[in-house]
């Protein structure tokens, strides 16, 4: 697959600990933070150590010679220790808290950041459910582990060494038993690395599948209820849930048998160590206090273990998590902004030999040899069939896709060349498919228009309003202030339309573009439209796609696509009279009018 | 909480919707409502004796762990002796064997219990997922325009994985702490009680820590249930609506909002787990002081030669084991706080009940051929504000009528009304004589199908996308489908055909296109009603053409309601019912309408032969 595709979200790369090493900078400005969790961390052990080892004082010392005199004084460290304990363990939790939630807010920032500016082609082929699945449950996966995990995978094998270090001091022969342990359980660990970082990255995909099927069920409900479909879409939630159980049920196998087998190397060591421990005090080797004191901090070694196993499993799952990310952020923005700004833009838009291509279908030309010039301030209709490749030239010129062949300009500079912010502040866009947001209707309005640095004044949103015919506004409950879009009002298609086209030309560009605007119009408010974007049209540069005559006479020029290719340019009347594709495109209402009239 | 870096948090781009309060409400909820205990209970009751099974599975395993340090204790009190005194190795080896089989049958318990407590909590996740999948698919659109796709994505995700998160890492801690707590609470009161008396003294106290917790934390956690889910909602929608925020250079602004939620969220976990912070060490305090003090007593009542050295040896190493799970316990407990967090907001889900309910009693639907009949039909979606005052109207079977008026009169409303999105408030809708609410939602779905303006396309190939209409239809009827609309050829076009992918909600596809996938979908479902909602807008005159000549044909013996702003939809239609303010105004033949040279139909038409010239 072409590499400027970026990643494919069906396939899964191999993840390793190079993911989690790779996002470390993000851990950078929280460094005082980490080495601070980290000294807590063991001086807690350190303290859980100690009060055993108070205990052994006292067990050996006092009661051993029947002096009760020191007890209270060693009484009084261990509770010094216990009190240092818990306030180094909250410590640790205050700043953890502030630390790991910082950084996981950071992240989602820079992958939604990035998200943004991935291009239409990433977004058309990555469902949101996928990219959802990744912004949280990657994320907290990754947070907890470094936030948690890390922090304890350093103190448990920090304890570990410690404890049996201080066992190979206490007697060196037991210490050294005990140290062989560690044989069977590093090759283990090493073992279930492998196959539980490919597991936990097929339940991480078929999650994101799941949050899929739950968005398609979420904002397709209308249609599924429309057809009766329920069952059928729970259905395939049901299988999809079902496979997710199937590949967390061999998690759960691999992970049970590899934390049992964790368990229990301490243990046998528990027992070897009894054996020739009893017999070393049997023969004076080591005096019962030692050999208790050695018990008990070998028995103390049993649970940091047996949690590496939950450990490690944390590390794997956030090692996979953090390579689904950076499957995101390693995709480089297809399209990049240049550095030329037009200081007095015009809105002289040509095509020169445009070739197009959807990235995700190379070979296959959308327009072929696009030459179209629109003067500035001149209005070209786009006339074509369905399919024929309209919203596909039209998105070339806010480069919501890229040119595969010959190029776009703007005044004569390449779009490509034009800083991104600028060129599609000198474009506005009224799409076919209006997309309204949860917001005012003031800000769905105002879109267009950076609130910081030019402001739209509440008479240019009412000029707005009326060209498109968009009054109904004002009539919402809180007038302007009322919430639109799915979690607001509900509005027609015609009504949406209409918002769609009053924020394009709110936006006053220098290039309007019309793709198909005023199709769910009914043909009164239609023509009063049309008749108030008449006057806009001649200050700006326009491109109109239409299917109906009455939005072709908008224009002054006519451009037909057919099959990806101009093939006329002319005057409505004129291509009326002399091309017949066009008139089979354009000049059905009229056999239609006969119709109705007979 | 505020500090003074802090943005001032300007929400007025979110504007004001009808549902403001309930958010507040909702997310300031602080009274247990309960639902989640009951919704526990539901859930876990299959598993009634697996769960049980299992405890018993712990008790074994528990019992093989806790023996382990008694007996070592017993290996040198009485292991060691005999060495010393005779080179007897025999009381040791059987201590020795005796550890070796508590190992062994540790390990095999674990092992199994692992498994079981794993299989368990997937398949409660499981019928989790499925329950409230399930039951969104069955909440009416009314609940779905209010609750919003952003909120039902996050009640399926970030919420069962709060569940998730407790059934991975509690399940397994929690039985075992449990189990140790109360085993060891029994071995130290076995060893001595006077020193047991004084090691349970804590237990007040750490009740008391508990409490305070568990209702701090349930508020904290209930809202980062809903910040987190505003978060998604945001998320959901602007990736929807990715090529509106670049064309428009939205970046900037949306990454503003999304930053405040984001921060939003972050310090309500904060808070969440600044209470844990205070909580944890708590619990750690209670048991060092409770160590201590048991040490100092413990080393009297030796020196007292009350209790040997290897009772208060064991009695120590047993009262680190106590305590020892309570940090567990508390993690359990946080866990278990943010899932029934999120499990409350899934039993508030789950209480609602449709709108539209199923009939208790439902009526078979006759052979009438699809008579729709509208008796005094009154509806609103607001209390206050009637879309329709009291609709009289009856379309016979097989009848085609056009439906047209200006935006805003209620065709939509009347189109929903008429599949039962919603229920009117007042009359009856009757299909072939029966009321709409007597009838089995599988018989009105299959008798009448509407095709909206939205024309959703899911994930999946073209032909895909038009089985949806007829899961169980063969290829041939798929085509033949396309067929009739004109679509075929279209369809054939694609690089793969019929197999191509639609990709992102069709995004693969011209909006033409997808209308018409989302025709042919509806002629496939072969419904004896079918509404459409302007649903050729979108495409180009030849193709509307083609649509319409298939309608024609298609149409005979089918009742249709087809409601368009366009005049060329009309042609084919045997009636127009002109609607204004939810009323009929006129109703009557194209010809007729046109003919009497007044009213909005003719209106309509002259304004549209002018829009012709
Ligand atoms: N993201 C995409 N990837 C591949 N092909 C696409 C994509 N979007 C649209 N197409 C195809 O490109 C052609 C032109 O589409 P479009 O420009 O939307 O047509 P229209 O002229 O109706 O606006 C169609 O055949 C369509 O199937
Ligand atoms: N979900 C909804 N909640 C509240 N009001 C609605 C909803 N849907 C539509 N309306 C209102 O009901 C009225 C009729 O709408 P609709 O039936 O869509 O009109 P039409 O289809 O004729 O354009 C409009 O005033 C509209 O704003
Ligand atoms: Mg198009």
């Amino acid at each position: 697959m072409a590499t400027d595709l970026g990643p494919d979200p069906d396939v899964a790369p191999p993840a390793g600990v190079h993911s989690i090493w790779r996002i470390r900078g993000y851990l950078r400005p929280h460094l005082l933070s980490v080495v601070t969790m980290l000294v807590t961390s063991l001086a807690v052990v350190g303290t859980s150590i100690a009060i055993p080892l108070v205990t052994k004082a006292v067990i050996d010392g006092p009661i051993a010679d029947g002096e009760l005199a020191p007890v209270l004084p060693l009484g009084l460290l261990a509770l010094a220790f216990g009190l240092v304990e818990a306030v180094l363990i909250w410590l640790r939790r205050w700043v953890q808290s502030t630390a790991v939630l910082a950084m996981e807010n950071t992240m989602r920032h820079d992958l939604y950041r990035h998200l943004q500016a991935l291009p239409m082609s990433f977004h058309s082929r990555w469902p949101a459910g996928q990219l959802l699945s990744r912004a949280i449950q990657d994320l907290s996966s990754i947070r907890r582990f470094l936030g948690f995990g890390l922090i304890f995978l350093v103190v448990n094998v920090v304890q570990v060494i410690t404890v049996c270090a201080v066992l190979l001091a206490m007697y060196w022969p037991l210490g050294l038993v005990v140290a062989a342990t560690a044989v069977p359980i590093i090759w283990l660990c090493a073992r279930f690395e492998k196959r539980y970082v490919v597991m936990s990255r097929r339940v991480q995909d078929k999650q994101g599948d799941l949050a899929t099927l739950s968005e398609e069920g979420a904002i397709g409900i209308r249609v599924i209820k429309a057809f009766g479909r329920s069952e059928h879409v729970a259905a395939q939630y049901e299988t999809g849930a079902r496979e997710l159980h199937e590949l967390s049920m061999d998690k759960v196998r691999l992970s049970s048998r590899f934390w049992t087998f964790l368990e229990v190397i301490p243990n046998l060591a528990v027992c070897v160590v009894l054996l020739l421990g009893a017999i070393g005090v049997g023969q004076g080797a080591l005096t019962p206090g030692e050999l208790v004191a050695f018990l008990t901090l070998l028995l103390s070694l049993v649970w940091p273990v047996s949690a590496l196993g939950v450990i490690l499993a944390m590390a794997q799952e956030a090692m996979s998590a953090a390579a689904r990310i950076l499957e995101v952020l390693d995709t480089e923005p297809a399209i990049v902004g240049g550095t030329v700004t037009i200081p007095e833009p015009r809105g002289h838009l040509r095509f020169e030999h445009v070739d197009f291509a959807f990235p995700d279908a190379p070979d296959e030309l959308v327009l072929r040899d696009i030459v179209l010039d629109l003067r500035p301030g001149e209005t070209v209709a786009l006339v074509g069939a369905t399919g024929s490749g309209k919203t596909a030239l039209t998105s070339l010129v806010p480069r919501l896709q890229d040119v595969t062949g010959g190029r776009v300009t703007l005044d004569g500079v390449d779009v490509r060349d034009l800083d991104l912010h600028h060129l599609r502040s000198l474009v506005a866009t009224a799409f076919e498919e209006p997309t309204l947001f949860s917001m005012s209707a003031r800000e769905n309005l105002t879109l267009g228009r950076s609130p910081a640095v030019d402001p739209a004044s509440d008479a240019e949103v009412e000029e707005a309003l009326d060209v498109a015919q968009a009054g109904f506004v004002r009539d919402l409950p809180w007038g302007l202030d009322t919430r639109i879009g799915e979690q607001g009002m509900a509005l027609s298609g015609g009504q949406r339309q209409r918002l769609a086209l009053a924020r394009a030309v709110l936006a006053r560009p220098q290039v309007l573009v019309l793709d198909d605007t005023l199709s769910a119009l009914d043909v009164h408010t239609e023509k009063l439209v049309e008749d108030a974007l008449r006057s806009v049209l001649s200050a700006t540069t326009g491109l109109v796609v239409a299917h109906r005559a009455s939005t072709v006479l908008l224009a002054d020029r006519v451009a037909l696509l057919q099959d990806g290719t101009i093939t006329h340019v002319g005057d409505h009347s004129e291509l009326l009279a002399t091309v017949p594709a066009y008139r089979e495109l354009l000049s059905a209402d009229a056999e239609l009018r006969e119709a109705v009239s007979a | 909480m505020t500090t003074t870096q802090e943005r001032p948090l300007d929400k007025s781009w979110r504007g004001v919707g009808k549902n403001d309060a309930d958010e507040i409400h909702t997310a300031d909820r602080v009274t247990f409502t309960g639902g989640s205990r009951q919704l526990l209970d539901e859930i876990l009751r299959p598993y009634k004796r697996a769960i049980w099974l299992l405890v018993g599975v712990v008790v074994v395993e528990n019992v093989a762990r806790l023996a382990i340090p008694y007996l070592v204790s017993v290996g040198i009190d009485s292991g060691i002796p005999p060495i010393r005194e005779r080179d007897d190795l025999g009381p040791l080896l059987t201590v020795v064997a005796l550890v070796l089989g508590a190992t062994v049958v540790q390990a095999l318990t674990r092992q199994l219990f692992l498994l079981r407590s794993g299989r368990i909590g997937q398949d409660l996740l499981y019928q989790l997922r499925r329950r409230v999948f399930r039951h969104f698919q069955r909440l009416s659109p009314a609940f779905h325009d209010d609750y919003t796709s952003g909120r039902v994505i996050s009640r399926q995700t970030s919420d069962i994985d709060a569940i998730y998160e407790m059934l991975e890492t509690g399940f397994d801690g929690l039985v075992t702490a449990f189990l140790t707590l109360v085993g060891t609470a029994v071995i130290l009161m076995f060893l001595d009680v006077k020193l047991g008396l004084v090691a349970l003294v804590s237990g007040p106290f750490l009740f008391w820590v508990t409490a305070w917790f568990r209702r701090s934390s349930a508020k904290a956690y209930r809202v980062s249930r809903e910040k987190v889910a505003l978060l998604i909602v945001h998320f959901v929608e602007t990736m929807g609506g990715i090529r509106a925020v670049q064309a428009f250079r939205r970046e900037p602004r949306d990454l503003e909002i999304f930053d405040e939620l984001n921060d939003d969220n972050r310090k309500a976990n904060l808070v969440a787990f600044r209470l844990v912070a205070w909580f944890m060490p708590g619990i750690k305090l209670i048991g060092n002081v409770t160590i201590a003090v048991t040490l100092v007593y413990g080393a009297y009542l030796a020196h007292d030669g009350e209790i040997t050295v290897g009772v208060l040896a064991a009695f120590l190493l047993y009262l680190r084991r106590f305590f020892e799970p309570m940090m567990e316990i508390s993690q359990f407990l946080n866990t278990f706080q943010s899932a029934s967090a999120a499990l409350d907001k899934l039993a508030d889900v789950l209480r609602e009940e449709p709108t539209v309910p199923e009939p208790t009693v439902p009526v078979p639907l006759g052979a009438g051929g699809g008579t729709l009949t509208f008796d005094h039909v009154r509806f609103g979606y607001l209390d206050d504000r009637d879309v329709l005052p009291g609709l009289d109207l009856t379309v016979p079977a097989g009848q085609t009528v056009a439906l047209v008026g200006t935006t805003g009169a209620g065709k939509t409303t009347l189109a929903k009304l008429c599949t039962r999105f919603y229920d009117p408030t007042g009359g009856r809708i009757l299909l072939d004589g029966v009321d709409l609410r007597d009838l089995t939602s599988d018989d009105l779905r299959s008798s009448v199908v509407m095709v909206t303006q939205e024309n959703y396309l899911f994930t999946g190939s073209v032909a895909d996308n038009i089985r949806f209409g007829r899961p169980g239809a063969s290829q041939a009827d798929v085509e033949a489908a396309a067929r009739a609309l004109g679509a075929h050829d279209l369809i054939m076009a694609l690089p793969q055909g019929y197999d191509t992918q639609v990709a992102n909600r069709g995004g693969r596809l011209s909006a033409g296109q997808r209308q018409l996938i989302a025709f042919a979908r509806a002629f496939l479902a072969d419904p004896a009603v079918l509404i459409l909602d302007e649903a050729t807008s979108s495409l180009d005159v030849p193709s509307e053409r083609l649509v319409q000549r298939a309608l024609r044909t298609v149409l005979a013996g089918r009742t249709a309601v087809i409601i368009a702003h366009r005049l060329s939809t009309v042609e084919i239609a045997d009636r127009v019912l002109v609607m204004a303010h939810g009323e009929i105004v006129e109703d009557g033949t194209p010809d007729e309408l046109v003919g009497s040279g007044q009213g909005h139909f003719s209106d309509l038409h002259q304004a549209w032969l002018e829009s012709l010239a």
